[in-house]
């Protein structure tokens, strides 16, 4: 039993049964690896099961629904590129691509700059700065419903709380948030970066620990001042983490979804409508499934492209 | 991690703790840098909270006190009435329950399932593992919303759709649990694994007498952030759970707000009641959602 299930480097030589065959290290060996084959894939299976098929199928499927056509009975029919051609000449699709850069160029950012602020600001060895920090990651763990609700009522253009404020240091005509198509689409960005803050900013804070003290205080020798330090110590140090963080949030930036859906619902107009929820709207709300695959395909490789450009980016200026 | 609480004296040499500028003493430079350290963190932190505070407020305010011009910011008198009432006019304990429901059964599948996965892949050495490692790794790259038009019309041929057991399915078996345990088990030294097979045991009695008993902190994060996931999660239920009898508090709530949307206190309380359960967990377990978030950098 023992020997059997040790991998192949100890095997051989530890206590267990005399080996019957004349070669002992082939038919055990290959007995070994097919038994630990087996014994490893019975552990995978029950998370890879579940995996596989609420994942990884739907994933695969994508690719045929987008080439079909929904009926209302529910049968698909295949229609070739028809969906993809129409989806380059829908305005409205045009529009939600525009939103979700729009979003994603200032959101990303700004969070960054406001979670790398944070993660400076509580990297320090101050009694009670563990309080300061759940507190900043406090609101990535509320819900959105209730997040999304309070901001409406603080928004509100006329008797909300921001506006009154703005008003009473002199603003006579404040902007009217998410009534307005101008200002819905920062009010929601403005919430987004208040509401993931936190959780980016612990990320940061767990890199800036692997930063050696050395640095600094060489740095500090040399006589570079908190500005340089930061420079050339803190960043180049803290690269790996910021190209995670960035990954994350780009792709998390192209999925924007729940928030806007809750708050704005898309609107004024078409102003906050964003991709993920067009593909809701054409598939949930319309029922017409294929084309919202093609949508979906859309939105799917702009974020593997993402992904594979800020790798590759991160690549060549590393070398 | 040790690093990210509070340190407990400040002089005691921490060798975990890579960078810490060093407190002198009376040097007037870093007191001052100290004071405007404290200063700046109070801003911050009040600046964070006060969306939070302003809706705890309102909660206990009449319905024409919630906006007034100047700003009440504290309750006068204070309406404990709205905490009752909200019972009364939702359905509040059907979506608590369900939303309860829910978020234990998938903490439990994730733990199971994603503890027991992340020990093949972390201490067993067999033909194809790295490849489906990265097919796990890889699905994290693709937003749930580019494939949730191909689930839902497979949840809905095995009769799935319009059940609790969907929201079960979706969420149980993600990467992410599988994830944080492989990172945790791989601290875990060989030497002890190795150690027990010698003793004889199987690989399936080492997962579970000495790996998960090893594991408390990293499955203590991997079930707070999964129930907390579950629970604040919308679009799921959203698409899913279509009966009222199965709604979750976060469609509850928001049917709520459609429904009574000028009632602005009620809103409130009900947004509170929804928030309490999560800031509840996460005040006594917040270490762990510290680490969780630290060592995958990932969310469920």
């Amino acid at each position: 039993m023992a020997t059997l299930a040790a991998d192949e480097h100890s095997a051989p030589a530890t206590v267990g049964h005399a080996p019957r065959s004349p070669r002992p290290g082939a038919g055990a060996g290959s007995r070994l690896r097919l038994r630990n084959t087996l014994i490893g894939w019975s552990f995978i299976l029950p998370n890879f099961l579940g995996f596989a098929v609420f994942t990884l199928v739907p994933v695969i499927t994508l690719f045929y629904i987008s080439f079909t056509s929904w009926n209302v009975f529910g049968t698909a029919q295949w229609i070739g590129l028809d969906n993809f051609t129409r989806l380059v000449g829908d305005a409205s699709f045009h529009k939600a691509l525009l939103n979700t850069l729009y979003y994603a160029a200032v959101h990303i950012p700004l969070t960054l700059g406001a979670s790398l602020g944070l993660a400076l600001l509580l990297n320090r060895r101050l009694r009670g700065v563990a309080f300061f920090r759940t507190v900043a990651f406090f609101p990535y763990i509320t819900s959105i419903v209730a997040i999304a609700v309070v901001w409406n009522m603080l928004y509100s253009p006329q008797y909300g709380p921001i506006n009154a404020l703005l008003r009473a240091i002199g603003i006579s005509d404040p902007p009217g948030w998410t009534t307005s198509a101008t200002w819905a689409m920062p009010a929601v960005i403005l919430v987004s970066v208040w509401r993931e803050m936190g959780y980016y900013m612990l990320l940061l804070l767990a890199g800036l620990q692997t930063v050696p003290a050395q640095l600094y205080e060489a740095a500090r020798m040399d006589g570079a001042n908190a500005w340089q330090r930061f420079v050339n110590v803190t960043l180049p140090s803290l690269r790996p983490t910021l190209f995670f963080v960035t990954v994350m949030l780009t792709i998390g930036s192209f999925k924007v979804f729940d928030l806007i859906l809750v708050m704005t619902n898309g609107g004024p107009g078409q102003s906050t409508l964003v991709l993920s929820q067009y593909i809701y709207q054409k598939g949930f709300v319309e029922n017409q499934f294929g084309y919202a695959s093609a949508i979906s395909i859309a939105l799917f490789l702009i974020c593997i492209a993402v992904t594979i450009f800020q790798f590759l980016m991160n690549k060549r200026r590393e070398s | 991690m040790a690093t990210l609480e509070t340190p407990a004296p400040p002089a005691a040499p921490a060798p975990t703790e890579a960078f810490t500028p060093r407190p002198v003493r009376h040097e007037p430079g870093r007191a001052v840098g100290r004071a405007v350290g404290y200063l700046a963190m109070t801003v911050a932190a009040a600046a964070i909270l006060l969306p939070f505070f302003w809706m705890v407020v309102s909660s206990l305010k009449n319905n024409n006190q919630v906006f007034t011009v100047p700003i009440q910011w504290l309750p006068d008198p204070v309406v404990w009435q709205n905490y009752l009432d909200i019972w009364a006019k939702s359905d509040m304990t059907t979506w608590l329950r369900n939303t309860l429901t829910l978020s234990v059964a998938v903490t439990i599948l994730q733990v199971l399932t994603g503890s027991f996965a992340a020990y093949g892949f972390s201490k067993m050495r067999f033909r194809g593992r790295d490849v489906l490692f990265l097919v796990y790794i890889g699905t994290i790259a693709v937003p749930w919303q580019s494939y949730m038009i191909p689930q839902f019309i497979m949840m809905s041929e095995i009769g799935l759709s319009n059940s609790l057991w969907a929201i079960i399915a979706l969420q149980a078996f993600g990467a992410f649990g599988v994830f944080l345990m492989k990172q945790f088990f791989e601290t875990i030294p060989e030497e002890i694994s190795e150690a027990a097979r010698l003793d004889g045991l199987s690989e399936y009695g080492i997962w579970r007498r000495i790996m998960m008993p090893l594991s408390v902190p990293a499955i203590a994060s991997l079930s707070l952030l999964t129930f907390v996931n579950t629970w604040n999660d919308y679009l799921g239920p959203l698409i899913y759970l279509r009966s009222p009898d199965l709604w979750t508090i976060q469609i509850g709530l928001k049917t709520f707000i459609s429904q009574y949307n000028a009632e602005h206190a009620l809103i409130m309380t009900g947004s509170v009641l929804s928030v309490l359960p999560i800031a509840v967990i996460f005040l006594l377990g917040q270490r762990y959602f510290v680490e969780g978030v630290a060592t995958t950098g990932l969310k469920g």
